[in-house]
């Protein structure tokens, strides 16, 4: 029942939230949600799972109950965790924690209604890691989207209705093609799947895959279905083409709001391929390798170059976000041990980075109340802690060894380079690293524009050091960063535990 | 026999306690005609509803009217005329729900008005009718049900006397209403002429045992059902005979519109149900009259779900565009009985009862936030909506629930309902390939919804008000009934088992 308490704790948390005064809305939302980061991270040190949540391995925290019976399959309350899904689950908590903490200063207005929002998604993204029924993983997986699109159209800039409308029809007409297509899946599968529970599915797939539906044939229908699925994550990881509602929502979105966005919404996505498409279609995936290591190389680099043209803070991080996930697609595609495993490592590991550079950025904007590259210079000395935790997210990001991002990126790297299945898999490894440097580029050349140099600022605010409950949730971050990057077994050993089932059935690597 | 054992009418006990209501409202106004304590008269009503709530729920799960338990099973009343089985105590639920719903809203915005003891009689002898319809078994009973159900219905809806607005929508009303109560009672009269008999049971007797005198007159007996359709068609507000709904919708008090479109509407299906299912068994009835009539609902659930979308999508009047959705809403309904032709059609018409389930709390959840909106009086458009949340967060976020749980997006019950409905329409699919057809044109009305319900979340929450508003009261009234029906919406998530068998049992009754 412990997930169950997760969920629950969040879910009531909200509710008081949103009932509560403004005036303790912030301090009472971070005091309720230190209860489910303090569950979660003792679920971590109680973790007991072993092997892949669908490949017939030991779940921890497991529990299942009958839900609805109508027809012919039966869907169920089925939650539990994996070595997959334990670090998304703590990823969570932490960063939803931190997120309310660094909305204190930004947040001046409905703030009751504000955190409400927040715990609600909280509540709503530790379903999606946890839920094993696919319908009740659908559920959680849409009612993310509500809260997002309020707390973008109410609290964000100046273009948040734009946003926030780009963003819930982008999002939600993925979900509908991914949907329709897994109820084909299910459909087609026959009589051999009586429920919507993942592990039963992901099991009929494997010992034959889908009869046919309505005049396709079972390998074109499982075919046709991965293609829809993997086009439906792609939206939200999002990959190149389908990333253009990021940037807008990103920018337009309050800090907060941004930094769960990239922090964990967008794991959503890469979670999501990495559950149904990488795991329950080992045939379609080897079809696909290449094309979709193309599409992960092309949004590794494009996206460092769309980055490399901003002059926003803020849109530069966004769009590096875009490049980030591209490795993780790259790690997937690899499918061998350190591919997969290092893209789950990446998945927890951007969260922490992103999010610690969308605090910073909104640090540095409720100080100076521009993100304009070219608005400032030489913020080093006005406001110094915040600007360093800024340079160490970057360097963070650019992948400087003992920290987290160093050690997803490598072994991504080291995985897809020698991966079988994937054909000329060293030129799409090479070409990827290739992002690394415009990574660096962009990042080092915002920096030296706006941090180092003369201090300059082109608008009336005075400067001065950020508050103390700013920068806190940065150095949290910025310890757990360089914690997973000293130690990455921490959460490294349970991933490949639950990655290598998925490994050993991706055609004898 | 049992010393306690009830008599056999008191299995009607649902409809009855509504009707013994309306009553006592009538006492009550008669003893003291000039007094306007409200909250008497409404807690009367809403205790009313309540207690026939109660019994219906209590008889549900005792397992009255439940097939192959010892001693319950249907019970057959008054010479067959009616009938008490899981169907029937279904919509009484469905009704009594909403009127509880309604009477509580009304409190506040029936506050300085004349008539009170009338409306809340009206509402309750409407109730009284449509929990009637619920267990009528024959076509007789069926009329006169129907018309207890309408006659209330045309007054409440001109109750407005000094708005114009509402008594044209009451004359509107009434015209077309006693028109298709005309078409309708002159197609029972062409079942009779062709059939010789009025019962439903005896109907489907006669068709099944292939008298040669029914096959003579197929076309009469068409006729005759084509008009039925017709009386229902109206009754439920679908195309063609739905040009009275937006219309008497939008003149009436709004909790008379959520009373309408909810109860008014699910009455109307179970009767569509019953009828089509138990007098016209689609196998035998398709040999006497030569066409399969399940056709007939499929061209008419796209048609109406079609035009009640478009419709709704350009509307810049909240009532109106709850109106036209509410048409969409019959169109999803009727896909229930257009998938009667093939196998699994009867979860194809749970899926439908469990939409009119949920649609009751949403729908008139929503309706009543239109009241309430009435009664602050900020205006009828969406702008006039504009930036409500900042000063009335709580029934705004009950709005937002009810038009995404409307528009069908997780995890609101609305969704359940609406994907359940989906899924079992491509399932019989595999029976009648005409049913995906109907499957695809609910998803693309479904998605085409979204646009417009999420206009008005966005009027609400992210648009900035255009005018300064003044503190906004909080009547209690009407608060408690949006609150109640926003947490019975999300509620449904979790009791989405329950509800299921339930409608499934129901739809068992009538097509085993």
């Amino acid at each position: 029942m412990m997930i169950e308490a997760l969920i629950a704790v969040a879910l009531l948390g909200a509710l008081v939230t949103f009932v509560a005064p403004n005036r303790i809305a912030g301090k009472l939302a971070f005091a309720i949600s230190l209860v489910p980061a303090a569950l979660s991270l003792w679920l971590f040190t109680a973790f007991d799972g072993s092997g892949n949540a669908l490949r017939g391995g030991e779940l921890a925290f497991e529990s299942q109950a009958a839900w609805i019976e109508l027809g012919e399959h039966s869907i169920s309350w089925f939650v539990g965790v994996d070595g997959i899904s334990l670090p998304l689950v703590v990823l969570t908590t932490i960063l939803c924690t931190l997120a309310i903490v660094s909305s204190w200063t930004p947040i001046d207005e409905r703030e009751s209604q504000f955190y409400g929002l927040i715990l609600f998604i909280e509540a709503n993204l530790i379903g999606v890691f946890t839920a094993l029924d696919f319908f009740l993983w659908f559920v959680f997986w849409e009612a993310v989207l509500i809260p997002m699109y309020l707390l973008i159209g109410i609290w964000g800039g100046p273009r948040r209705k734009y946003a926030a409308i780009k963003f819930f029809v982008y999002t939600n007409v993925a979900s509908l093609v991914m949907f329709g297509a897994f109820i084909a899946l299910v459909f087609g599968l026959g009589d051999s799947v009586t429920s919507f529970a993942l592990p039963e599915i992901a099991g009929a797939m494997l010992d034959g895959g889908p009869e046919g539906f309505f005049g396709l044939e079972g390998t074109t229908l499982a075919s046709v279905v991965f293609v829809a699925m993997f086009l439906g994550f792609a939206v939200k990881v999002p990959i190149v083409p389908f990333h253009t509602w990021l940037p807008d929502a990103h920018v337009e979105a309050p800090t907060p709001a941004s930094v769960l966005l990239a922090g964990v919404l967008l794991k959503m996505g890469t979670y999501a391929l990495l559950r149904f498409n990488f795991t329950m279609f080992p045939e379609q995936v080897e079809m696909y390798a290449v094309p979709i290591a193309a599409i992960a190389v092309i949004s590794v680099i494009y996206g460092a170059m769309l980055a490399l043209a901003q002059t926003d803070l803020k849109r530069i991080v966004a769009y590096s976000s875009v490049s980030s996930m591209g490795y993780v697609i790259l790690g997937l595609v690899a499918y061998t041990q350190f591919g997969v495993g290092g893209a789950t490592f990446q998945m927890v590991s951007h969260g922490l980075i992103s999010g610690l550079m969308f605090m910073a950025v909104g640090v540095i904007y409720n100080a100076t109340h521009t993100r304009m590259v070219t608005d400032m210079s030489g913020l080093a000395d006005r406001m110094p802690i915040a600007v360093g935790i800024l340079i160490a997210g970057a360097f963070g990001y650019m992948g400087l060894p003992l920290m987290s991002g160093f050690y997803g990126e490598f072994t991504i790297f080291f995985g897809a380079f020698g991966s079988e299945l994937l054909d000329y898999s060293p030129l799409f490894t090479a070409a990827a690293m290739f992002g690394i440097v415009i990574v660096a580029g962009y990042l080092l050349f915002a920096l030296q524009r706006t941090v180092f140099g003369p201090y300059r600022l082109e608008t009336d605010y005075e400067v001065g050091r950020a508050p103390l409950h700013d920068i806190a949730p940065m150095v949290v971050l910025l310890g757990l960063i360089i914690l997973l990057g000293v130690a990455p077994s921490l959460i490294f050993d349970m991933i490949t535990d639950a990655i290598d089932p998925i490994i050993q059935h991706g055609g004898d690597l | 026999m049992a010393v306690l054992e009830l008599p056999q009418w008191a299995a009607l006990a649902p409809a009855l306690i509504l009707a013994g209501t309306a009553l006592v409202l009538f006492l009550l106004d008669s003893i003291n005609p000039h007094s306007t304590n409200r909250t008497l008269l409404a807690g009367v009503a809403v205790v009313g509803s309540l207690s026939s709530l109660a019994v219906a729920v209590w008889f549900t799960a005792a397992g009255v009217g439940a097939t192959g338990i010892e001693n319950y099973g249907v019970i057959d009343l008054m010479g067959g005329q009616f009938v008490v089985d899981q169907l029937a105590l279904y919509f009484m639920i469905i009704v009594a729900i909403v009127t509880a719903l309604v009477t509580v809203a009304s409190h506040d915005y029936l506050r300085d008005h004349t008539y009170q003891a009338e409306y809340y009689s009206l509402v309750i002898l409407a109730a009284t009718g449509m929990s009637m319809m619920a267990a009528s078994n024959s076509l007789v009973t069926i009329f006169i049900a129907l018309e207890l159900t309408s006659l209330p219905s045309y007054a409440l809806v001109a109750i407005l006397k000094d708005n114009r607005g509402s008594v044209e929508a009451g004359l509107k009303y009434f015209l077309i209403g006693a028109l298709s109560s005309a078409i309708f009672v002159y197609g029972v009269s062409l079942v009779y002429g062709a059939t010789g008999s009025l019962q439903l049971t005896d109907i489907a007797a006669v068709l099944e045992s292939g008298d040669g005198a029914v096959g003579e007159m197929g076309g009469l007996l068409g006729l005759g059902i084509l008009m039925l359709i017709g009386g229902i068609a109206f009754k439920t507000a679908s195309v063609p005979f739905h040009f009275w709904a937006p219309e008497a919708y939008e003149g009436a008090p709004a909790p008379i519109s959520a009373f309408l479109s909810s109860a008014s509407k699910a009455a109307g299906f179970v009767l569509a149900f019953r009828v089509f299912t138990t007098a016209f068994p689609v196998a035998a009835t398709t040999e006497a009259i030569g066409v399969d009539w399940t056709l007939a609902f499929v061209i008419l659930a796209i048609v109406t779900m079609t035009v009640g979308n478009f419709a709704a999508a350009t509307q810049e009047n909240v009532k109106r565009m709850l109106a036209y959705s509410s048409i969409g809403h019959a169109g999803y309904v009727l896909i229930g009985l257009a998938a009667l032709s093939a196998e699994g059609g009867e979860l194809v018409m749970g899926a439908a009862m469990m939409h009119l389930l949920v649609y009751g709390f949403m729908n008139t959840g929503a309706f009543l936030f239109v009241a309430l909106a009435e009664y602050w009086g900020v205006g009828r458009t969406f702008e006039d909506y504009n930036g409500l949340s900042q000063q009335a967060p709580f029934a705004c976020a009950a709005m937002a629930v009810f038009m995404f749980s409307l528009a069908g997006v997780p995890p609101f019950g609305g969704f359940w309902s609406k994907y359940l409905l989906y899924t079992e329409t491509i399932n019989a699919a595999a029976d009648n390939t005409i049913l995906l057809v109907l499957a695809a044109a609910l998803v693309v009305n479904s998605a085409l919804s979204l646009y417009y319900y999420s206009r008005l979340v966005k009027a609400l929450w992210i648009e900035e008000p255009i005018l300064d508003r003044d503190r906004l009261a909080q009547p209690t009234g009407l608060y408690a009934a949006i609150i109640a029906a926003a947490v019975l919406t999300v509620v449904a998530l979790p009791a989405f088992g329950p509800i299921a068998d339930a409608a499934l049992e129901a739809a068992a009754a009538v097509v085993a």
